[in-house]
Parts: structure tokens; sequence; C-alpha cells
């Protein structure tokens, strides 16, 4: 019996050709006689347009149309609002062109389409628009007060949304505490910076009436219905594919974006394919970006250290509009208990309209900004109760023995009550603590600090519920020539390694190699029914639906190929390609079975001749088909989670605080981390090392400068400071396997894990490193060296 | 992202060169182009013409003579940044082009082009600075040499007048015996600096040189801190009212990746690392 795929540290199928630049990404689809696009995009974060004079434009040589909100048909209307909630009122989406006002720095307020780029940007610079510059106020905290210069005149003190949710008794609870801790926690405003920026090619075949549109989204089922609405065209006569896509992040999740929608509609109209590839600057004034929060966050608490009640109160800058809905808000707010028993809960949170580019969900969705808000203020509790940083933590972490933990009350993003479902925390906490040998590091903390060296000790807890519904599925079919396996689902890949992890386990269930089994997705023609890759999500939904898919194939192929080598079902064994009468030598290929269950005419090839109608085999009585058979070894089902599956993990970190630069050094980085059942730890490793490093560019380097008129004052790489390999510590990464109960597979999503804790763990670290300097913790990330320096000087 | 048009040309001399640039006053020198390229994409220069430099005879080449390490105009960073000769003939060089941005860029970008493109926060400006070094310049009106001291103006200005080319750049040879060190601090490895020191500390003719950048419109060189230290000597009170005197020269305005205050406890920690380095090497 050949070993188990699943759990296996298979090399990633698709890695050879990314390495070898054979990927095809948007930008690499050949499109003859194709047309470009460049923006015309508001220079004011707030201002009315008085008019727009594309008449220069319109004339350049190469030019073919010059769109503005008043030829673009149906398309000038205000965006879906994605995810309704009752929480907003008179929720404000963005037009694909402006039309009267413009809300930030970057939207778009007319689109060129021209022969090339190069001529498109010389033509956007002729259009001529004439504005009158409004009052704008970027501060999160002054822009609620009243007199502030509002985004939208609907909304008094630019409140887009507001929402209390109570869990448990905190009345009660807060009367009988002995102790309260209240901080104040910031994290400041951040974005994806994939790789690859976004990019959307269309071509319209007037013959057919077809549209096919390359988009490098995370959900081209969800862009396909969308077109089709909005466009006005059958769904089956829209293709969405997303091809190599560059990385993800959430920033390619949120649709519409203006050029997703005009793109296709100019290719339409003009009847030649266009195509718009998105330049670095653009993604930074123009796709949706994430991260400022501002909470106040308190815990009541017994002298012993028990928390008894959390209070957290917040403010969510949700940028110019609000296509996402509150969901970023709404999973910080519900994953601000962490993984601690805390009974009762009253959390609130304000969204807040800013003259920015919109906020929508970013790897980590409100988590990151959660588990710095409670982990900072557990820091400051166990400081406050003269405490250990992990006896707090021991003392308040839910028990194995408490699972399912709800939180009545809090609803996630899934709408459905927050449950968390398992885990070891005791156990991974007790992990940390040997693997950083905490026992031992005061003394070399003293003894550092004695040679004048400044070490400190950081480490955080977060939770993260993972694969949120409604559903998605599976299709799976063996090919009858190749006895190759062809695997579907509705999901895209952004490099997460879905084609390994997919086919390891089908080929456990079909006994093909992990390389036989070919993934097809990000194609709506390759399925056609599901969601999008979001939400720490594939591995569990789609990877329990073909999962489902896979077992209904091997039932088939066993009761076909018992069939045909006159064995019973139960004597069959699938190995190697083939199905084995077991402890026997008698086999049939797994395309010899695939083409027998398929009844042909044709004898094409030597396996076809024994499925013919005239096959001794094949002879029976009655039609070939039984009634409800279907031919061929194939199968679709459906997997849909009960709610989401909470994944957790504890990180780390030794470092050293230089006073005299300001500058800090990861010593060390342990993180000890449980999604479930593993499907390949190499893969997870991957997505937790990637997390991680995301979340040292949250912690101490990337953050989207505005200045007061709001202009984005480091859109570019130079300024806005994504770490390189060389600031990313060594990780050392330790798994425990704890099952979701919750699905057939037991896994958990992996996703956005890594970046959740890092911030927290980096500011613990240099409190600690910091301590004999008497400052005022770290509550405010990143933290850059001007912040070390106020807190060493004490300026 | 892309460049409005302009004029390309390549010539084949430096006569050529010069007469082309001469000939049209929006014309700019290409060499490496690992700024100029990024500024033309984003539309932050618009050049009517260019005049690429990279294949006129006679620009390539690092030699050694007469107490100078004379860098040719194409020659690129990573070729300087490995030169045997070079490093023999002073050290501080190699050790502060491995802080010039990356190698694949260093492989692409040459020493010169920094040099004029005089972002005040380059190393190599600061460099040349500190080892009291020059540029020559050609032009229609012939040939100059400017000394570093004078080239510099402010960021992302110089001397040179739009119809010279600068051909080569004049490194001095270390002192012999004399010490050298390069320190910097920079949020991510390769990017400008916050600040950045180059110190040479010759302790037979008790000659110290000591310059900075990423503190001011320009590359500076520190002499009141050179003073206190050629004066008190190199011991550790004098190294420190020497860092101490350093945060005078900033006057860099707070930004985004600093403040002013922290640039001046910044330079002073780094001038103090700097002329301990260096005085630890001398012989």
């Amino acid at each position: 019996m050949s070993t188990r795929a699943f759990g296996s540290r298979i090399q990633r199928n698709i890695d050879p050709q990314l390495l070898r630049g054979e990927g095809s990404f948007v930008d690499d689809i050949p499109l003859a006689n194709a047309l470009h696009v460049a923006f015309v995009r508001s220079p004011f974060a707030r201002a009315r347009i008085n008019s727009i004079d594309v008449t220069a434009a319109c004339t350049h040589p190469g030019v073919a149309a010059v769109y503005t909100c008043d030829n673009i048909g149906d398309l000038d209307l205000e965006l879906p609002l994605l995810i309704p909630h009752s929480s907003m009122t008179d929720a404000r989406t963005q037009r694909p062109l402006a039309r009267g006002d413009v809300y930030y720095v970057g939207q778009t307020v007319a689109m060129v389409v021209a022969v090339d780029r190069y001529t498109a940007e010389d033509a956007a610079a002729l259009v001529d628009v004439d504005y009158d510059p409004l009052e704008v106020e970027i501060d999160l905290e002054k822009a609620i007060l009243d007199g502030s210069p509002l985004v939208h005149p609907t909304h008094p003190n630019n409140i887009a949304a507001h929402l209390v949710q109570v869990s448990g008794n905190p009345d009660r609870a807060i009367a009988e505490a002995e102790h309260v801790t209240r901080v104040r926690v910031q994290v400041d405003r951040s974005t994806a910076a994939a790789m690859e920026c976004r990019a959307v090619a269309a071509i319209f075949d007037r013959v057919t009436g077809e549209l096919t549109v390359w988009d490098g989204t995370q959900a081209p089922l969800s862009v396909r219905g969308g077109l089709a609405s909005i466009l006005n065209i059958d769904e089956d006569k829209v293709r969405v594919i997303a091809p190599n896509v560059g990385g993800g992040f959430g920033q390619k999740v949120l649709l519409f974006y203006p050029d997703e929608l005009l793109v296709p509609f100019a290719a339409r109209h003009l009847g030649r394919p266009v195509k718009y590839i998105e330049d670095r600057r653009e993604n930074f004034v123009g796709s949706t970006q994430e991260r400022t929060q501002i909470h106040t966050i308190e815990l009541y608490a017994k002298k012993t250290g028990e928390v008894l009640a959390l209070r957290d109160s917040f403010l969510h800058d949700t940028g110019a509009f609000i296509p996402y809905g509150i969901a970023v808000a709404q999973v910080a707010s519900t994953s601000i208990a962490g993984p601690y028993r805390i009974p009762n809960i009253w959390v609130e949170f304000k969204a807040v309209y800013t003259p920015t580019v919109p906020v929508t969900p970013y790897r980590g969705c409100g988590r990151p900004h959660a588990c710095f808000a409670i982990e900072r203020a557990m820091d400051q509790l166990a400081d406050d109760l003269g405490l250990d940083r992990f006896e707090i933590r021991r003392r308040n972490l839910i028990g194995d023995d408490e699972f399912p933990k709800l939180r009545e009350g809090l609803l996630f993003a899934d709408g459905l009550p927050v449950s968390l479902d398992s885990g070891q925390y005791h156990k991974a906490l007790e992990m940390l603590h040997d693997k950083l040998d905490v026992a031992n590091f005061a003394a070399e903390q003293q003894k550092a600090r004695e040679a004048g060296r400044h070490l400190g000790l950081g480490m955080a807890f977060y939770v993260e519920g993972t694969g949120l519904g409604p559903y998605e599925g599976g299709h799976i079919k063996i090919h009858p020539i190749t006895g190759k396996v062809y695997v579907n689902t509705g999901l895209t890949s952004q490099g997460q390694g879905h084609d390994t992890v997919f086919a390891q386990i089908v080929s456990d269930q079909l006994g093909v190699k992990v390389e036989d089994v070919i993934l097809v997705e990000g194609d709506t023609k390759a399925f056609d029914w599901g969601v999008a890759t979001f939400a720490s999500r594939a591995a569990v939904v789609s990877g329990n639906a073909i999962h489902k898919s896979a077992l209904i194939v091997r039932n088939k192929t066993l009761t076909a190929a018992a069939n045909m080598l006159e064995a019973s079902a139960d004597d069959i064994e699938l190995r190697d390609g083939a199905a084995w009468v077991k402890g026997t030598d008698r086999q049939v290929s797994l395309a010899a079975v695939a083409t027998a269950t398929n009844p042909l005419r044709y004898a094409f090839n030597e396996s076809a001749k024994a499925a013919t109608q005239f096959a001794p085999a094949s002879r029976h009585d009655g039609p070939a088909l039984g009634e409800g058979q279907a031919p061929g070894l194939e199968a679709t089902d459906y997997y849909s989670p009960p709610c989401a599956t909470w994944a957790y993990g504890v990180h780390g970190a030794i470092l050293e605080v230089d006073p005299e630069i300001c500058s800090v050094k990861v010593r060390r980085y342990v993180c000890i981390h449980d999604c479930g059942n593993m499907i390949n730890p190499m893969i997870v490793e991957g997505q937790v090392m990637g997390g991680i490093a995301q979340g040292i560019g949250g912690a101490m380097y990337e953050r989207i400068e505005f200045d007061t008129d709001g202009n984005m004052i480091n859109a570019n790489f130079v300024d806005f400071l994504v770490p390189y390999a060389t600031e990313v510590p060594q990780v050392e990464i330790l798994h425990l396997e704890t099952p979701s109960p919750l699905n057939p597979l037991g896994v958990k999503g992996v996703g956005e894990a890594g970046c959740i804790p890092v911030g927290a763990v980096i500011a613990s670290g240099i409190d600690d490193a910091l301590r004999p300097f008497g400052a005022a913790p770290f509550q405010h990330i990143p933290i850059t060296p001007s912040m070390i320096y106020a807190a060493v000087t004490g300026g | 992202m892309k460049p409005p048009l302009f004029e390309y040309r390549a010539p084949r001399s430096l006569k050529d060169a010069i007469a082309l640039l001469a000939g049209d006053s929006g014309a700019m020198v290409l060499a490496g182009g690992q700024s100029l390229i990024p500024a033309l994409n984003m539309r932050l220069a618009s050049p009517s013409r260019l005049v690429d430099i990279q294949h006129i005879e006679g620009l390539k080449g690092i030699s050694v003579q007469d107490g100078r390490i004379v860098v040719k105009a194409m020659t690129r960073h990573r070729q300087l940044e490995l030169s045997e000769a070079a490093h023999r003939a002073n050290p501080l060089i190699r050790e502060a082009m491995a802080h010039v941005a990356h190698v694949p860029i260093r492989n692409r970008g040459t020493v010169v082009g920094s040099l004029c493109h005089a972002d005040a926060a380059a190393e190599m400006p600061m460099v040349l600075l500190a080892t009291d070094g020059s540029v020559v310049a050609e032009g229609p009106r012939g040939r100059r040499e400017i000394a570093a001291e004078d080239f510099f103006q402010f960021h992302m200005t110089t001397t040179r007048e739009p119809d010279e080319i600068i051909t080569e750049a004049r490194f001095s040879v270390l002192p012999a015996g004399a010490g050298w060190a390069f320190e910097e601090f920079t949020r991510r490895h390769g990017d400008y600096a916050i600040a950045a020191v180059a110190a040479i500390v010759d302790r037979t003719s008790g000659h110290v040189s000591l310059a900075a950048c990423g503190i001011s419109s320009r590359p500076v060189r520190l002499r009141q801190s050179e003073e206190i230290i050629a004066k008190g000597g190199l011991v550790p009170d004098v190294l420190k009212a020497a860092g101490e005197a350093a945060k005078e020269a900033v006057t860099a305005p707070d930004d985004m990746h600093a403040s002013t205050d922290y640039r001046r406890h910044l330079l002073a920690g780094l001038v103090r690392r700097a002329v301990e380095k260096a005085a630890s090497r001398t012989k």
C-alpha cells in the first residue's frame, strides 16, 4: 500500500511552472489588436467636479475612446453593497466613474482607451477636470467630532455603521470585578502589496454574444454573476477566468473595482479586446486597503487575574466607501476575547468614513487588530497585578474540556454565533514556554543589561475563525484515456497551492499519484457553483467538498472494477492508478474502468473495445445505462460548513533593542500553530511564514501615510516599507494538530494565521527590552525608530 | 507608469554626446538608468531627449594612479565594489558600497550616475566627500575638475552644467596606516540612509575625516566633530562629544521615516561608532 498523501510534505505541483517564468498572468494573455486603458484619477481627497473636458484627449492620435460618467450607459450607477448589515444606514459605495463629487485621491474620474498604454497615459493627461476642492479631515478621531468636514453629507459625524454586541452579563461582572485594566491601542493603515497588481482584460464576441473576461480576482464566479447582471447578459454568455494571480490577500476579493466593469463594457462597446494592467502607483491609490482601528479596551478582573468581563469600544476607518460592509470591524469585534474564557463581553464599534481609499478585508481582516488589543491588554493586566505574562494567560485560557466555547450574542462574519470548536490552548502555551526557554530568559536578560544590551521577550496568543460558508463544491472525473483525475472547484488560487493539497485529498481516495490529479479552477467554465477564495476557507470548504466527491467516485470505481474483475467490491483496492483484487496480481487500470463505465458505439482503442455495445462484457438486458446510472467515473458534491472552525496559535520572540540607533533586531521567533489536521505541513508552514513576514511588516514597517489634505505621500515601494527577506527573522514553527470536529477532514484554515499576532509579539518584546527606561508600553503599530527614540529619551 | 515621448540618442563619442546635450535644453544623460528610468516611468522627469552614454569609448574602467582611484562614468557600482585594486587602495569604498541598494541595482547602476543624481541620503556622494574626492566634467567649454565639496549643492542638484557630462570620479586613496569605517542605519537593508557616516582616521598625521548623509539637503563634512577629535584625541569622552557636536549638522525636517530629534540622536551614535571602529583599524 502506498503512503498516505494527506499529511505529507509534498512539493507543490505548480512551482516548476511558476519558477521558470512559465506562469500565465492576465498580462500574458495574448490578445491581438488589444486596446489599453489609463484612468484619470482625482487629485483631491474631496471636491466638487464642475466640468470635465475630454476634447483634447479624444482627438489625441491613437485614442479609441474617452469615457466619463456621461457615456457609460447603465454603468453610471452606485456599485453594489456586497454584504448588507442592519448596522449601516444608507451605505455609500463608489460609482465606476465619478459623477459630481470625488471622495478620495485616486478615485477614477475618466477612462481613456488607446492603442497602447503610453498613448493612453498621454491622453489621460489631456483630460481637463475643473474641481472645487472641499475641506477634509483625515484623522479618524477628529472625523467623528461635531463640525468636522463630512465625507458624505448624508452621514453626520462621518459614522458609516454603529454596532454593539453583548455576550453574557457584562454589567454584573463589572460590578463584581476587583481590578480594571484599560488600554488604548492603535493599528495603522496598510495595504496588501501583492506582487502582481490587479489586472482585467476582456473580449466580446459579437457572433456568439459571449463576453470573456480575464480578471486577477479571488472571486471569478461572483464577478460573473455581477457582470451578467449589470451588463444585462445571460450568465452562460459570460466567462470569467482568473489565470495565475500573483497574490490576493483580500484586496482582490472585492468586486467591483471600476475597471472590472468598464473594461468589459469598453470591449463590447468598441468591438476590440481591451486590457487594463494596474500599475503600482494605481494599486496604492486605487485599490482597497485596511487596518486603521483605535480600540479602548478594558479588562475587569479578580485580583487572581481571572478576567470576568471585557469592554471594548473601537473606531474603524472604512475609507470613503463601505462596499464590503462591516466585515473587517465585525471580525475584529467578535474575535476580541481571543482564546480566553472571559464570559462577559461588551463590544462596540463605529465604522467611520474618511476621504481615503476604501477599506475592505486584507489578510487578517480585523483579527490582527483584535489580537493587538486583547494581547496588549493582557500584558498590561499581568503587569498591573504583578503576574508573569504566561501566568495571566494560564489563568484565562479556555481549557481543552470547555469546547465548544460558545460566545452567545456575538455574531461572526458568517452571521452565526461565535463558537470556538476545539483546541489545546494550554499545551500550546507550554510548548512556547519550553521552546523559547523562558525559564532561563530572565537571567540572560539581566546579564545582557549589565553589558549594556537590551533583550526583550515578547509573546501573543491568537485565534482565527476560518472556513466560512456558505459553501463550495467539487467535481471529479477520471479521464478514460489517460486515467488522470480531473478536479474542479469554484475557487481560484493566488499562490496558495490548491492544486497540490486538493490533489493530495483525491490521491488517497482514488489510489493515483498526486501529480496525476489535475486541478482546474479559476474559470467559470470549469465549475459553475461556488463563492470565492477568502477567509482562510479553501482547504476547509472546497477541501471537504472535493473529499466528499472523491468518496463517491471511489465507490463507483470499486463497483465497476469489481464487475470487471469478477470480484467483490470489498476485495478491491485502488493503488498505483489501477484497481486490484487484494492479494493478487489481477488488476485493471483506472483508465480502462473509466472507459468501461461509459457505454460506447465506437471502439477507438483497446479499452474501448470492451465498452462497445457489442462487447461480450457489456451484454446485459435493458438499456446500456440503467435507470439512475451515469456514464463514466465522475461525481460532484458540495460542502457547507455548519459554522466557522477556529484555528489558533501562540507566537513568541526574543529581540534586541539598540537604544543608540533605536533599531530592533529579532533574535528568535517561535510559532506554535494548530490548524487541525494538516493536509500538507510544508504548505502550512509556507502560509504561516508568509503571514509572519506580512505581520513583521505591520509590526515595524508598513504604514500608508496621508498628509492632512489626504494625499498619499508614500505610494511607492521606496517609502512604503514592505520588509525584505533581510528584515524577516528565521521562524521556528511547531505544530499541534487538534482535528476540527466540524468537518470530515478535520481541517481548519491557515491562510491568515501567521500575520495575526506579530504586532502584539513585537510590541510585547520591545516593552520588555525597554523596561529599564521606564517608558510607556508600545500600544501603536507599526513601531518606528522615532517611537523607540521617544521611549528611550522620555521624549 | 509609462514615460512620455522622448528622443533617444546613443552617441559613440564624447564629443557627439556633448553636442547632443548642448543642442537640446531638455536633454538628459542616461547611464545605468536605475534612478532615471523609474523617474521617467512615473513621469517625474520628462526629458525631450535622452543621451545614452553607454556606448562611448573610454568611459569604462577603474584605475589607481597618483593617490587617486579613478572611476570612469560607465563603471557599474558592482564593478567598483568588486575591484581588488580599488579595495586595496581604499577599503572604505567596498564597505560603503555593500549598502548601496541591492546587487541587481548595483549591477546596472553606475557610480558616477549616483554622484550626479546626488540624492542627499545616498552613500557614494558622502564617500566622495569623506575621501576629499572630485569629479571631472567635460562640456562645450572644455574640461574641469570639481571638488566634492563644491559639487553637491542640494538634494538632486550639483554644479554640473546641463551641457556637461561627468566623465569620471576621483576618490582619494586611504593614507597608509589610516583606519576607516562606514556606519549606516536604514529601516530596511539597502534603503537610502536615515543617516550614515563615513570616517577616516589617520593616527600618524592626526587627520580625521567625517562625512554624513541622510541628515541634510546634501552630504556634509562634519568639520566640528573632526576638530573635536583632532584636538581631544581618540578617547571615549571625546568621541561622545564629537557625536553630540554632529547633531548640529542635522537640518532634515521630520519626515515619515524619522523625526529630526531622532536623526540627531542617531547621528551622534553613528559618529561615535564610526570613529571608534576606524580608530581600531589604524595601524
